[in-house]
């Protein structure tokens, strides 16, 4: 029983220490012996396309309804009339940038922006066009993950769409559900105002725009097996990236506010 | 010419390759043949130096791989043309750019002169009038067409085809085992095919290599395959009742 124990523990921890050496090693790799540019700059634009600008119509939509959803829980629940009503808006203001634009919008784009790597790396696994890439001398690793990690620099820039809209839908929800005044939700989104927590949450912005551009593509790179497998690992890429998400938002968040 | 002199590859406990020596000359279509399984694809991935063999040596026209420094082995790379099992066309870009892509990659031609050596080996595969066409809109037969012009686009010296005619119809299979004997001649290049497909033995085995159970069990060519008592070869070419009478036939014809 114990040496079973030890066992699937040993296993275990194996499997992903195993797993985060490749990681890193993969990290490694990306950088070397760098994909001719006039060819990488397509590539870059191209992933730009997918990943930032296709992107655009959800968060905006999300980003608008929960921003109003957030303002009306808030409003409901201040019910004792001492509460100034302008407290709605800095509410609002607070949760949306701080957790719901950079983290939540980061959790669902884990679904959406993480599975197309992943299942579009591994196609390109099982169909051998990695084979093709490396049998021509390429890096496929720089050829295609790089252009995926300069286009999630621009990930901040999605996150920025998704607090403004977000306060907007707030904003929208109050007056119209007749909450507060727009003058007393602008006060209160204009309330103690503290620049740092702009520069927390596009800190944790651009640590889960590494962790959306490489982890999916760790799990679509190494994939073995046929069609099946890349639906597989397509999921398991989502859940470690969600995982990771909050694994460091909690870190990050530990040690830039505490 | 490719010189192998007794390669062994094995992947974690397994064996798959256990010392295998051949040579595969140049302006002649060379078969590896054997069931699936046994270890082609590993071997053609060894010559193409995407699996680095554990013991013995490769040569390529009389240049040892595993001397070459890190360019030289790039140089060699830029020589070699692959034809994957499933073709392996980049499906994001079309037929024309997935032909062009190894001259943007790997040579400094103006657009025009890439579209035009892009034109000269689409017709010279017979494809004039699907440059604009995405692989996935092209037949089994049309992509391997394909893959073949994208590996001969930058005038490679060797050529490596796994399985060019699986999951192609017999006649389309014929046509496209004919087009790479034709341009290997028409080139000079040195081309070695995986094969498990009786017809192309036929047809182009200049020279065959049987493998089995990671050795090599018997070497000739399709003059010779019909006469050989070697019963591994026997049991894998004539294993259907057809090609069973056919060998019976042949045999009794001439002698
Ligand atoms: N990258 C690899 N890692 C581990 N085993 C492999 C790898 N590639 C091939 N093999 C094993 O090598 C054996 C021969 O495979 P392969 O060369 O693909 O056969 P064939 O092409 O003749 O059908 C198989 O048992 C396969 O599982
Ligand atoms: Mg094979």
């Amino acid at each position: 029983m114990s040496d079973f124990f030890t066992l699937a523990v040993s296993n275990f921890s194996m499997t992903y220490l195993t797993n985060i050496g490749a990681y890193f090693l993969m990290i490694a790799e990306m950088f070397r012996k760098p994909t001719k540019w006039s060819v990488m700059r397509t590539l870059i634009l191209k992933d730009i396309d997918d990943l930032i600008i296709g992107s655009l119509g959800i968060v905006a939509f999300i980003s608008f309804f929960v921003g109003g959803v957030v303002t009306i829980q808030t409003a409901l629940n201040i019910s004792n009339p001492l509460i100034p009503k302008y407290l709605v808006g800095f509410a609002t203001r607070q949760s949306v940038i701080l957790e719901f634009a950079p983290t939540f919008i980061s959790i669902i784009m884990a679904g959406k922006v993480g599975s197309f790597i992943t299942s579009s790396i591994g196609t390109m696994r099982v169909t051998e066009q990695i084979d093709a890439l490396e049998v021509m001398g390429i890096n496929s690793l720089n050829y295609l993950v790089f252009p995926k990690f300069i286009a999630m620099m621009l990930y901040p820039f999605v996150i920025s769409i998704a607090m403004f809209l977000g306060v907007l839908g707030g904003m929208a929800a109050c007056v119209y559900g007749g909450f507060s005044t727009l003058e007393d939700y602008i006060t209160g989104v204009q309330l103690d105002f503290i620049p740092f927590h702009i520069v927390y949450a596009f800190i944790k912005t651009f640590v889960f725009a590494f962790l959306l551009a490489t982890i999916p593509s760790f799990y679509g790179f190494y994939m073995k097996g046929g069609a099946l497998e890349v639906g597989k690992a397509s999921t398991t890429s989502f859940v470690w990236t969600s995982v990771m998400i909050i694994l460091f938002n909690y870190l990050l968040t530990q040690l830039l506010l505490s | 010419m490719i010189e192998v002199k007794n390669i062994y590859k094995s992947f974690g406990d397994s064996q798959i390759l256990k010392g295998i020596s051949s040579t595969f000359e140049k302006g002649k279509t060379n078969l590896v043949i054997g069931q699936s399984g046994s270890g082609k694809t590993v071997f053609l991935k060894c010559l193409l130096g995407l699996f680095t063999p554990d013991e013995g040596t490769i040569a390529y026209d009389g240049k040892n791989y595993s001397d070459l420094t890190d360019d030289q082995k790039r140089n060699l790379r830029a020589e070699m043309g692959m034809v994957f099992q499933g073709s392996a066309l980049f499906d994001s870009m079309t037929i024309a750019e997935n032909v062009m892509f190894p001259l943007r990659m790997f040579t400094k031609m103006s657009k025009s002169e890439m579209q035009d050596r892009v034109d000269f080996v689409l017709n010279r595969v017979n494809l004039s009038d699907a440059h604009k066409k995405m692989p996935s809109e092209a037949s089994g037969g049309m992509q391997k067409r394909v893959a073949i012009a994208r590996a001969i686009v930058n005038n490679p010296k060797y050529l490596f085809c796994d399985e060019p005619n699986s999951g192609l119809d017999p006649k389309t299979a014929i046509v496209i085992d004919n087009l790479i004997q034709e341009i290997t001649l028409e080139y000079n290049i040195t081309t070695v095919i995986n094969s498990h497909d009786m017809n192309s033995v036929m047809e182009i085995g200049q020279k065959i290599l049987f493998l089995k159970d990671g050795l090599k069990a018997w070497e000739g060519s399709n003059a010779t395959i019909f006469k050989t008592d070697n019963e591994a070869v026997t049991n894998f070419v004539y294993s259907s009742e057809l090609f069973k009478k056919v060998r019976k036939m042949y045999i009794d014809e001439n002698s």
